[in-house]
C-alpha cells in the first residue's frame, strides 16, 4: 500500500472515532436536556403556589421589608453568574459570561460596585485566570442542580444583601454586604435558542399572577402577615434561584447538544471529502501500477522483436 | 360530604394532590385543623412540622421542612421545601 494512502485511511480512523465521542455526548445532552425540562416543570406548581400566597400577602402586608425596598444609594451591587461545569458546549459559558461583563459595565457606570457570585468551573476558571476576584463560587452541579444547592446560593447572597453596605451611616455592621443583587443566567427558549439574561433579583419585584377578579379574599394569618413575609420572602428568592439554574442546566444541555451535532455533522463531512481522496489516492496506485506494468510489457516486447 | 382539595408541593416536585376530608397541621402558633368551608388562611408551618391529611382511602402524613400552609376557597396547598411521607404510614 502507498504511503499516501495508509495517512489517508489513519485520518479517517481517527476523524471516525472522534465522531463516535461526539455522537455519544450528542444523545446524552439530548436526554438531559428531556430530564431537565421535566424537572422545570416540576418545579412550577409550587412557583406557582409560592406567587398566589405573596400576592395574597402583598395586598395587606405594608411593603417596606427590606427585600422589598430600594436603597437609597445603592454602593455594592452582588452579580451571580450562572456557567456551566464542563466545556464542550458551544458558546454556552461565554456568551453568559458576556452578559455578565455586560451587566458590570453597566452597573459601574451607575456608580455600583460590581461583586461576583459564580456557579460553575468554567465561570471560575475564567476571573481565575484573569486575577479578578470572586466573591464566592460554587460548583459540580450545573448539569443537575437541586433545590439544596439554590438554597444554599440563596443564603449567602441573602445574608450579604441583608448586611448591606451601608456602614458609613452610622449602623455599621462590618459586613462588607451588598445592595443589590442581579443574576445572570441562560434562558431555555427553545432547543435552538437560548438568550443569556439578566435579572435583579434583590430589592424583588413580585411577579404577581394574572389580575384576580373582585376583591381578594380576607385571609387568616398565622403568624402575622409582616413575619409571614420575612419568612416567606427569602424562600422566594431560593425558589428564583433554583427556576433560574434549572432553566439553565437546560439551556447547557442544548447548547452541548447543538454544539455536538455540528461536531458530528463536521466529522461526517471530513470521513467523506477523505474517503474520496483515499479512493482517489488508491485509483491513481492502481492506475500507476497498470501503466507500470504495461510500460514494462512494452519494453520487453519491444526489445523481444528487435532480436 | 364536601371534600377538601389539597395539593401538598414541594420545590422539585409535586408531592400528592387530591381529595381529603380533613388536614391537620401546626402552623407556627400551633396546631389546626382544616375542614371544607375553612376560612382562607395563610399560616407558617412549623420546622420541621407533620401534615396529616385524612382521606377516605386511609391517611396520609407527611414532615415537611420550611413548609407554608394556604388555604383559599379552592382548597388547602401545602408548600415545603421538602416534605416526606412518614415512615410508619408506609407509602
Amino acid at each position: 500500500m502507498g504511503a499516501q494512502l495508509r495517512v489517508f485511511r489513519r485520518r479517517i480512523r481517527t476523524v471516525q472515532s472522534t465522531k463516535k465521542i461526539t455522537k455519544a455526548m450528542e444523545l446524552i445532552a439530548t436526554s438531559r436536556i428531556a430530564k431537565s425540562q421535566a424537572r422545570v416543570v416540576a418545579s412550577r406548581p409550587y412557583a406557582d403556589e409560592i406567587t398566589n400566597v405573596l400576592t395574597a400577602l402583598a395586598s395587606v402586608a405594608s411593603l417596606d421589608h427590606p427585600l422589598l425596598v430600594e436603597r437609597p444609594q445603592p454602593r455594592r451591587a452582588g452579580v451571580l453568574l450562572i456557567t456551566s461545569d464542563r466545556g464542550l458546549a458551544g458558546g454556552y459559558s461565554s456568551n453568559a459570561i458576556k452578559r455578565a461583563e455586560e451587566l458590570m459595565a453597566l452597573l459601574k457606570q451607575e456608580g455600583k460596585e460590581p461583586v461576583l457570585y459564580v456557579i460553575g468551573r468554567k465561570g471560575v476558571n475564567y476571573y481565575r485566570f484573569r486575577n479578578r476576584p470572586i466573591e464566592a463560587s460554587w460548583s459540580g452541579f450545573s448539569e443537575k442542580p437541586t433545590f439544596a444547592d439554590a438554597r444554599e446560593v440563596g443564603e449567602t447572597l441573602i445574608t450579604a444583601f441583608a448586611a448591606g453596605s451601608d456602614d458609613s451611616d452610622g449602623n455599621g455592621d462590618g459586613i462588607l454586604g451588598l445592595d443589590e443583587v442581579h443574576i445572570v443566567f441562560t434562558q431555555f427558549k427553545t432547543m435552538l435558542t437560548q438568550t443569556p439574561m439578566a435579572l435583579r433579583m434583590a430589592p424583588l419585584v413580585v411577579e404577581e399572577t394574572e389580575e384576580v377578579d373582585g376583591p381578594l379574599p380576607q385571609y387568616e394569618f398565622e403568624p402575622d402577615p409582616e413575619a409571614l413575609l420575612d419568612a416567606l420572602l427569602p424562600k422566594y428568592l431560593n425558589t428564583r434561584i433554583y427556576a433560574a439554574l434549572l432553566d439553565s442546566a437546560a439551556s447547557e444541555s442544548a447548547a452541548r447538544r447543538r454544539a455536538m451535532k455540528s461536531a458530528t455533522d463536521n466529522a461526517e463531512a471530513l470521513i467523506k471529502t477523505l474517503t474520496r481522496e483515499a479512493n482517489q489516492a488508491r485509483q491513481a496506485e492502481i492506475t500507476q501500477e497498470i501503466s507500470e506494468i504495461v510500460g514494462g510489457a512494452d519494453a520487453l516486447a519491444a526489445a523481444g522483436s528487435d532480436d | 360530604m364536601a371534600q377538601l382539595h389539597v395539593e401538598l408541593v414541594a420545590v422539585e416536585d409535586k408531592v400528592w394532590s387530591g381529595d381529603a376530608s380533613m388536614v391537620v397541621a401546626r402552623t407556627t402558633e400551633g396546631e389546626i385543623g382544616i375542614l371544607p368551608g375553612h376560612a382562607p388562611l395563610l399560616g407558617q408551618l412549623a420546622d420541621p412540622g407533620t401534615v396529616r391529611i385524612k382521606t377516605d382511602s386511609g391517611d396520609r402524613a407527611y414532615t415537611v421542612h420550611g413548609g407554608f400552609v394556604s388555604v383559599t376557597e379552592d382548597g388547602v396547598s401545602i408548600l415545603a421545601e421538602i416534605a416526606e411521607p412518614v415512615d410508619a404510614q408506609g407509602h
